[in-house]
């Protein structure tokens, strides 16, 4: 980068705050109304002229919000750690070994990648019926890991790419078998495209709503995003903006710290697979 | 994120004599089955998930089949997209779509851009741009979906107290607008994440040559960056056209569907949840994906965009 005159500079630094602004402002207001007492709500002023934890204190002691809660948690970490360990063994079948059908796998995850899953919600929604998976914590494990699958097929064959394979070679010139091989040398390599793999995955299951609301009924595996979207208030004419408010900001604290801990993974990951066509 | 790939090793030295060829196919054949055994739980995973439902919705959509009313289900044929394509309904909302789709990813693109330019030469704070900047990708759709609705909701808002206490949801032009906007914030980030991988391919000596022979800024973006991140640009437009084209989250939230504003998913909602007419929903569902396959081929094949994971574009 050749040098910079003060004039770059500065104007360097407004785009960057301009753009911070425009990122952050949505968010904070959310975390303004999850703030106000009920009466506030009707003030349309940024901050809070009073401040109160009581929509927090509310929904944090109601089941239709800690129960949807655990279950984005237990349903977001099962479908994460399925969909990581099945799409690594797929990747690595197709950054490392010779078979025919590889095309087929890369063709098949790119089309479920891209269907509209307002299609697969209809069949799901019966089928799920008929086999007793409506409303439970399988019936949307089990869309989130096939949906989840090809950007995380896309993202570990990416990053499977780039290890190393001559440690492979040794390990089996050592006497190991493939499998070992793979177990014992490439999966630790492999480990931080995994850990990034898996928030990808994970955060794709925490934002899903489609699904949520479509597969479930009750709060026995709906999750929070879900829960949220049918809040009423203590009666029909009072809209629960302030409990929204703060059920939004609570959901959203677990992406701020992954965001703020996985910057540089989250961005190697999502461009990686794209860039390499 | 650009690190070469390493060269694709020959599996297996040629050479002479029948016992090495022997092994060597020998070891083909094992890599092959592990190839499949690897494979094979992704494989069932998605299949039991897509391929299976898409054919039972290809034979519900040809039946009369209303949950509230299942006596009356019986083979009708092809009445049921008849039904929904003489429907004006499904025109309005596939409109609304098409609208949505196109004017959001435009603007995408345009600010994708400049996000891209900023994240990747601004001479400071380029780790906390790019923190915040990917604040809006983490963020649950319908958290950002719901503060746009506060925040345009007359008496609460601050931006409707800004523009006269207005109510811009409750009408269908401004409505749409909002949408737009919500999706707008929410998925330019991703945009310029790609377009930022894109960027990266650009060499830097390319740039300077130009740069010593004259060419001003604008024209090295357009003579240079832009050529040679095409094909990072197209697959960028591809992913998003076909995410926007799915659009359901942000309007569910923001309107619901009202003032008609819904999305061709949002009607198909609507048909399943509300009406729990099967037959009807899951025609619009067949429908839908033919369109998704529709846009899908114009890319691939119209703008000759790699279809990611081939590796054509390398």
């Amino acid at each position: 980068m050749a040098a910079t005159t003060p004039q770059q500079r500065v104007g360097w630094g407004f785009a960057n705050l301009f753009a911070i602004a425009l990122a952050l402002i949505p968010v904070l207001w959310i975390v303004s109304l999850s703030f106000k007492t009920s009466a506030a709500i009707t003030d349309p002023s940024f901050i809070p002229s009073q401040w109160t934890w009581a929509n927090y204190s509310g929904i944090l002691t109601t089941s239709t919000f800690i129960r949807p809660l655990l279950n984005s948690i237990g349903i977001g970490l099962i479908s994460t750690f399925i969909a990581v360990v099945f799409a690594s063994m797929a990747a690595y079948a197709v950054a490392r070994l010779r078979f025919p059908g590889k095309a087929l796998l890369i063709g098949l995850s790119l089309l479920i990648a891209m269907f509209p899953a307002i299609a697969l919600a209809t069949p799901l929604f019966n089928i799920e019926r008929i086999l007793g998976l409506f409303d439970t914590w399988p019936g949307l494990i089990i869309p989130y890991v096939a949906t989840g699958l090809p950007l995380g097929i896309y993202t570990l064959s990416a990053f499977f790419r780039e290890i190393p394979w001559e440690l492979e070679k040794a390990a089996k010139v050592d006497g190991a078998t493939p499998f070992q091989a793979f177990v014992r040398v490439i999966a630790p390599l492999a480990a931080p495209g995994m850990v990034t793999t898996a928030i990808l995955v994970f955060l794709y299951c925490w934002n899903d709503f489609l699904f949520a609301i479509t597969l479930t009924s009750t709060t026995r595996a709906r999750t929070a995003p879900a829960a949220m979207g049918f809040f009423t208030g203590n009666s029909q004419f009072q809209v629960p903006t302030g409990s929204i408010s703060a059920a939004a900001v609570v959901i959203t604290i677990p992406i701020i710290i992954f965001v703020l801990f996985f910057q540089r993974r989250i961005v190697a990951g999502l461009t990686s697979g794209a860039v390499k066509g | 994120m650009t690190t070469t790939t390493p060269p694709v090793t020959a599996q297996e030295p040629r050479a002479p004599g029948r016992r090495r060829r022997a092994r060597a196919s020998e070891g083909a054949r094992e890599e092959r089955r592990l190839g499949w055994l690897l494979c094979a739980p992704a494989v069932i995973v998605m299949l039991a998930v897509t391929a299976y439902p898409i054919g039972y919705a290809i034979y519900l959509s040809l039946q009369r089949y209303i949950l509230s009313a299942p006596q009356l289900t019986k083979f009708v044929g092809f009445a049921n997209y008849g039904a929904v394509l003489s429907s004006p309904f499904w025109w309005h909302a596939l409109w609304v779509t098409l609208v949505i789709t196109i004017v959001s990813v435009a603007i995408e693109l345009v600010l994708g851009m400049l996000l891209a330019l900023l994240m990747y030469r601004t001479i400071f704070g380029r780790g906390t741009v790019r923190t915040a900047v990917l604040i809006p990708y983490g963020i649950v759709t319908i958290v950002a979906a719901f503060s746009w609705q506060y925040a345009w909701t007359p008496s609460t808002g601050y931006l409707s107290a800004l523009f006269n206490n207005s109510a811009p949801l409750t009408k269908t032009g401004t409505a749409v607008a909002i949408i737009i906007l919500a999706e707008v914030w929410k998925t330019t980030p991703f945009m310029a994440l790609l377009l930022m991988a894109g960027l990266s391919l650009v060499p830097e000596d390319l740039l300077k040559a130009a740069r010593v022979d004259g060419a001003s800024g604008w024209q090295r973006f357009w003579r240079i960056t832009v050529p040679l991140m095409k094909p990072a640009i197209l697959v960028a437009l591809l992913f998003r056209t076909l995410d926007a084209f799915r659009i359901f989250d942000n309007i569910f939230i923001l309107t619901g569907g009202t003032n008609g504003t819904g999305s061709v998913s949002i009607l198909n909602y609507d048909n399943l949840f509300t009406g729990f007419n099967f037959g009807i929903g899951s025609a619009m569902s067949i429908l839908i994906m033919i369109a998704v396959a529709i846009i899908a081929i114009i890319f691939i094949k119209g703008f000759g965009t790699a279809a990611p994971g081939t590796d054509i574009s390398r």
